[in-house]
């Protein structure tokens, strides 16, 4: 898909009353989520900021979150907005506890209502301004879903939102198979982390792996990466062609 | 695939400058007291750390409309509830009500709150409501125009666990040189200190902050420099 043009429809085309009610751009943001599925269930990973403009402003940001007992929901987009989306999450899993019945909602079915949100908000040109990854495990099937501010949906063995999906995904394409062990994955995640470290201006170097499996869901203390800057070709990079970069 | 990788607005910036901190034992939150229409200082003395209850006081930048009728109906709400409750509002309570506010008025609010108090389960706490309504329970947290000029600064000189004093003398320190640098703050730095002993207001007018990088001491007049009788004070 290539860069679409994310001003709203113009007010009079819609009633002047629907006017007050859109999210117009966005304020402070999260960059990029990056899924994948291994040998035991689901590693998302995110990192901790919150851009505000080409401001990083906030640094502490969680943005990896459990849902219920069989899912992890990871955001990237605005925080408010993500916010509000963790609330409507946890008045499901309530509604479902409160059946009392012996069933819970599973990693595809919580995909689901949050299509239907984010889907429905589209169609009102009053987007909830997010990308989220959702995975999960339940009764030992994997799953693993992205679903965005427009609608777009998905289940992959690997997924991004953001700059992830340009740079993680062709490393993903690449490096992932079957049955990764969590070692193997925590690697990869963090390979690819490294790279959107290195590349995408929004990122910050403290970041979190997340892990669902059967039994539960864990989140790491927050943690940063080693970045590599020894390459001779840094040094003097313009030795032979002075002003060039 | 995204479509959020497109040019959307770069946020706008907020005549003022508000920090809150937390220390050992309570919060410290300061302002500057500038409020301009444009080019125009409208007041020169305005006081933007506003009451919301006993224990719970809110920084306000941005508009000073919307951020007059936030924090009143704030006011309005936490009144109620405490009557409900039977004691204090805890500030999470607050800080989710201003939040309430900025998140479903997002499109018509332009204005970044910072909430501090202190109560009797949490202790001081500091919560940041930037521009969209996020809600962020922070260590310290700073806002409006003039803390472009402050993130340097508390990235070096903010620790954990200051006392009342470094906290009050590093808030003090921060928005001076926020004015030192921000045409839209000015005038003199207000703190409010919030403990389990209550509520301290402090002023601090020019004189008693220190100069900055090519400021000099005020002085009454010329004629006093020349009276002092100092070498070839007036060069032809």
């Amino acid at each position: 898909m290539n860069s679409v043009d994310s001003k709203p429809a113009t007010s009079s085309l819609i009633g002047s009353e629907a006017d007050s009610q859109r999210t117009l751009y966005p304020y402070v943001t999260g960059t990029s989520v990056v899924g994948i599925k291994y040998k035991d269930g689901i590693l998302l990973a995110a990192d901790m900021g919150g851009s505000y403009g080409s401001t990083l402003r906030y640094k502490s940001v969680e943005r990896l979150k459990p849902v219920g007992k069989h899912s992890l929901i990871g955001g990237s987009g605005e925080i408010s907005d993500f916010q509000e989306i963790m609330r409507y999450l946890d008045d499901l899993i309530l509604s479902d506890n409160m059946w009392d019945d012996g069933n819970s909602l599973g990693p595809k079915e919580v995909h689901n209502y949050l299509t239907r949100i984010m889907y429905n908000r589209r169609n009102k040109f009053n987007p909830l301004w997010n990308s989220l990854v959702l995975g999960g495990v339940k009764n030992g099937q994997k799953y693993l879903g992205t679903v965005n501010m427009i609608g777009v949906h998905y289940e992959d063995n690997h997924v991004a939102t953001g700059f992830g999906n340009h740079l993680a995904r062709p490393l993903l394409r690449d490096e992932w198979h079957e049955n990764l062990t969590f070692e193997e994955g925590v690697i990869l995640l963090e390979k690819c982390m490294r790279v959107l470290l290195y590349r995408d201006r929004s990122a910050v170097n403290k970041l979190q792996i997340a892990k669902i499996t059967e039994e539960g869901v864990t989140i790491s203390p927050p943690y940063a990466l080693k970045t590599f800057w020894n390459f001779s070709a840094f040094e003097n990079p313009t030795l032979g062609a002075e002003g060039s970069w | 695939m995204d479509v959020s990788t497109g040019d959307f607005n770069a946020p706008h910036s907020m005549g003022t400058t508000i920090i809150g901190v937390t220390y050992n034992g309570g919060v410290v939150l300061g302002a500057d007291s500038r409020t301009s229409t444009g080019m125009y200082v409208a007041n020169r003395a305005s006081d933007k750390i506003t009451q919301l209850t006993d224990n719970v006081y809110l920084c306000r930048s941005g508009s000073a409309a919307d951020s007059q009728i936030v924090s009143d109906y704030v006011r309005y709400f936490l009144h109620q509830h405490t009557i409900q409750l039977g004691q204090p509002a805890t500030v999470k309570v607050a800080a989710n009500l201003a939040r309430l506010l900025s998140y479903n008025n997002k499109n018509m609010l332009q204005t970044g709150l910072i909430i501090g108090g202190w109560d009797k389960y949490e202790g001081g706490k500091i919560y940041g409501i930037p521009l969209g309504g996020t809600l962020l329970e922070q260590p310290f947290a700073i806002g409006g125009s003039g803390s472009s000029y402050l993130y340097g600064f508390f990235d070096q000189a903010w620790k954990e666990g200051m006392t009342r004093e470094e906290a009050e003398q590093l808030v003090v320190k921060a928005v001076s040189l926020a004015i030192a640098r921000d045409g839209a703050s000015g005038g003199v730095v207000r703190t409010v200190t919030i403990n389990s002993e209550g509520v301290t207001r402090n002023f601090y007018p020019s004189d008693k902050l220190s100069l900055w990088h090519e400021e000099l001491e005020p002085q009454n007049s010329l004629l006093d420099i020349l009276s002092t009788g100092s070498p070839e004070p007036m060069v032809s």
